[in-house]
């Protein structure tokens, strides 16, 4: 009965969803102000109905009713709660359901929040909101729906895929979705200006808090599903430049532009385009990356399904919702009235210029994300095009993109000094070159990238750090007057900051790879191997029983010049309801670094074939994922920049002059 | 600096960007990509030894020879061709006899391959792609064998 219910609601929603796509529009165009406001209202009647019937997936999850065909298909009684809960979002239908949520969620606050607005804005960006929705529902309720029933019901479900029942992949899908369904207020808004012809600063200054919400939560969602590659795989990589991972980075890359982009916008009133085609364009990969990941075009972990109408449907979604706003992009973009001037050497300028790096390397992960697709449709090749072309590529320009970074934070708005900025930074220059040279030469003759990134990543650390300071503490000012200088700093100055650290401490991470050490043995009990400056040996092998597999453990000791200073547990666990096994990884963390085993299946003698790993620094790299995310965060709490702040600030903001910011 | 100056900096500065991303990629392109081939395709091609390849197949039954070190020998076939593989690693979770796989790495001699990774897949209800397509190229392929629709 609840998932009848759950079923039905959902099919209300795409009522409501067609009210919201078609009313305010109209309603904006001949002047009707209640055919505008039946937008808001539409948004969270949608978005009741749709919490509803997700509440009823969920339910029908908990309690295991095997008599619906996506629970028999995902779940099992045995599983634990917390995979039974998130078995709903490990399935094709129940992840569409989530995005469905996500964006009506999205579509909600605007609705509440949205009072300060224009009328004629808010309702059209309202409609767009509404006219995604009106797709993706229909693609639910045609293609792929998860309420559908299964007669007769088995006693028992699937399963879940073992390798899905982890804590990293609980969360990893619904952050991953607040990210890439939170673009789709951006693109919303820049349509609704579009069709305006009008852009402002209020404009921007509303836009914001959503882009902050969306890419600090994608942020988050590309570090958790790489930190959990990293240690379920048991390759003790985290990034494997594969097609699924870039469908997440390019939306990332693309909203990283639009965030500094906009910046530019609300301060200078310059940029206008380009932020609204960056805007069009982080969606839009948001969109392609739904399509590539769902479609079935290409195979991995996360294509739950190949059913190839589903693929075209949303090709077609692409397709619509894609070119049309580009079309309306090439259409209305002229019209807007451009404004703010600025010198080549100036803040703006920096920020063109990570604009400019930014969406270059995301046109190249592109170009190696779909190249071997489209050769292989043009000539029947099939090739793969991998980790080195991307390191190539994407990597020097994000390098490229991390050098610019302090300098970009250090200058001036309008017009800046270069050589008064190099000078201030001459000593994050200086140790950042020192750094570099004595690691190549720890290396002898080793990677280049390692060294490089080391240096680059100390530079953008300690010139971000001067920054931070300068701008409070000049010599000879007292404690209490710097302290007040803090004070009247805005909270966004400091996300930015903390972002930007971020970033030096992520590629700080990626550095330390370069120093780090690597063994395959098979471990014998009592004899030690060595990997990097750790022994490791094994102690004994057992057997264990969890709720729903076996596993067989290894016991090992880490010593490090004698001293015990940890003990691993790697382990293979083998579900019995889908002849599967995976590999649980032993990690120990040490000094930011860890010591990575991962088994293979221990041989009838007692001994165990092993893959050792000493990664130094490694955990620097979620920790400055997690320090952006954060950054973006404490923007978010700056009081300007709250939900719907935009028209308050417009009228009095804040007294205090700064400078930059 | 004039407006007009200005848009030339940035138009300079846009295209030099673009051109290094450019090269970039076609330096890249030149150096690392991977051909995927069936062990068919690998002789009626004559690959030549040296070369880096994606070889899809089955592992046939009763090939693997596990070895000291973890070093394994078996022999992939898509039913017309057998190619021997020699890995030196832990196998992915998935890879039984049986099974379709991916080897990649460097063509040894014509016929044997020395394998740097192996991919097989995550779930025991897919194939990788080229392996079936490779399969179906050579009339093996039964539909419903692996990817059982739910």
């Amino acid at each position: 009965m609840i998932v009848e219910i759950g079923h039905f609601a959902l099919v209300l929603a795409l009522a409501a969803a067609l009210a919201q796509a078609v009313a305010p529009f109209w309603g904006a165009r001949i002047g009707d102000e209640g055919l505008m406001s039946v937008g808001r209202n539409a948004a969270l009647i949608q978005l009741t109905l749709i919490a509803i019937a997700f509440a009823a997936l969920v339910n029908a999850h908990l309690t295991s009713d095997f008599s619906v065909l996506n629970v028999a298909e995902n779940s099992n009684q045995a599983m634990p709660a917390i995979y039974k809960i998130s078995g709903v979002w490990g399935n094709h239908e129940g992840s569409m359901l989530l995005w469905v949520l996500i964006l009506a969620i999205f579509g909600g606050l605007v609705a509440l929040f949205g009072r300060g607005l224009p009328n004629r804005l808010r309702a059209d960006a309202l409609a767009v909101q509404g006219a995604i929705s009106l797709a993706f529902l229909a693609f639910i309720l045609l293609t792929s729906n998860p309420f559908l029933r299964l007669v007769p019901a088995p006693f028992e479900g699937r399963d879940l895929n073992p390798i899905l029942q982890d804590p990293g992949l609980a969360i990893h899908p619904p952050l991953l979705y607040l990210g890439y369904v939170g673009f789709s207020i951006v693109y919303s808004f820049a349509a609704a200006a579009l069709i305006e012809g009008r852009i402002d600063a209020a404009w921007a200054r509303f836009v914001r808090p959503f882009t902050l919400v969306a890419w600090s939560f994608l942020t988050l969602g590309i570090a958790a599903g790489s930190f959990w590659a990293y240690y379920t795989l048991g390759w003790g990589g985290f990034w494997f430049w594969d097609p699924v991972e870039n469908a997440s980075l390019m939306p990332w890359l693309a909203g990283t532009a639009f965030l500094h982009s906009v910046a530019v916008m609300e301060k200078r009133d310059a940029l206008k385009v380009w932020t609204i085609f960056l805007a069009i364009l982080a969606f839009s990969f948001s969109l392609l990356g739904t399509f590539l990941v769902r479609s079935g075009v290409l195979t991995s972990v996360h294509a739950f399904a190949n059913d190839p109408r589903r693929g075209v449907f949303i090709l077609v979604i692409l397709a619509v919702f894609i070119s049309g706003s580009f079309a309306l992009f090439a259409w209305r973009a002229p019209m807007l009235k451009q404004g703010g001037l600025f010198a080549p050497v100036s803040r703006e300028g920096a920020l063109v210029v990570n604009n400019l790096l930014l969406t270059t390397a995301c046109a190249t992960v592109l170009f190696g994300t779909l190249y071997p697709l489209a050769l292989e449709q043009l000539t029947g090749a099939k090739i793969s095009v991998g980790a080195p072309f991307f390191n190539v590529t994407a990597g020097a320009l994000l390098m490229t993109a991390c050098l610019v970074a302090p300098f970009g934070f250090s200058l001036a708005w309008k017009r800046g000094d270069l050589l008064g900025v190099v000078q201030r930074l001459a000593f994050a220059i200086i140790i950042g070159a020192v750094t570099g040279v004595v690691g190549a030469a720890w290396l002898r003759g080793g990677s280049v990238f390692a060294p490089l990134a080391m240096g680059l990543s100390i530079f953008v650390i300690l010139g971000t750090l001067i920054e931070l300071v300068l701008r409070v503490w000049r010599p000879g000012l007292a404690l209490g007057a710097a302290l007040r200088r803090a004070l009247g700093l805005p909270l966004s100055f400091f996300g930015g900051a903390l972002a930007h650290l971020g970033l030096g401490v992520t590629l700080l991470g990626h550095s330390g790879l370069g120093f780090g050490a690597e063994a395959i043995a098979t471990l014998h009990r009592g004899a030690p191997v060595e990997v990097g400056p750790y022994s490791v040996t094994l102690d004994s092998v057992g057997q264990r029983i969890g709720p729903n597999y076996k596993e067989a453990v290894a016991e090992l000791t880490v010593r490090s010049g004698g001293a015990v200073v940890a003990h691993l547990e790697p382990a293979r666990r083998a579900f019995d309801s889908r002849d599967m096994t995976t590999t649980q990884a032993g990690l120990e963390t040490l000094h930011f670094g860890q010591v990575y085993v991962a088994i293979a299946d221990p041989a009838p003698d007692g001994t165990v074939p092993a893959r050792l790993y000493w990664k130094p620094l490694v955990t620097l790299i979620w920790l400055g994922a997690a320090a952006m995310a954060l950054g973006g965060g404490l923007s978010l709490a700056d009081r300007r920049l709250r939900f719907g702040a935009a028209v308050r600030a417009k009228a009095g903001g804040r007294p205090l002059a700064q400078p930059a910011e | 600096m004039t407006r007009r100056g200005r848009r030339l900096a940035l138009i300079a500065v846009s295209l030099a960007v673009i051109g290094a991303a450019a090269g970039l990629s076609l330096y890249a392109l030149s150096g690392s990509i991977v051909f995927f081939l069936s062990p068919t395709e690998v002789v009626q091609k004559a690959v030549e030894p040296g070369r880096r390849l994606r070889i899809g197949g089955l592992v046939k039954p009763g090939s693997l020879v596990k070895s000291p070190n973890q070093t394994v020998a078996f022999v992939l076939t898509d039913g017309a061709t057998d190619l021997k593989v020699a890995y030196q690693g832990l196998l992915p979770d998935l890879f039984r006899e049986g099974q379709g796989v991916v080897a990649e790495g460097v063509l040894e001699a014509p016929g044997r391959m020395r394998a740097e990774t192996i991919l097989a897949k995550h779930d025991e209800r897919y194939m990788p792609r080229e392996v079936v397509e490779a399969l179906k190229k050579q009339g093996r392929w039964q539909e419903g064998e692996a990817v059982a629709k739910p």
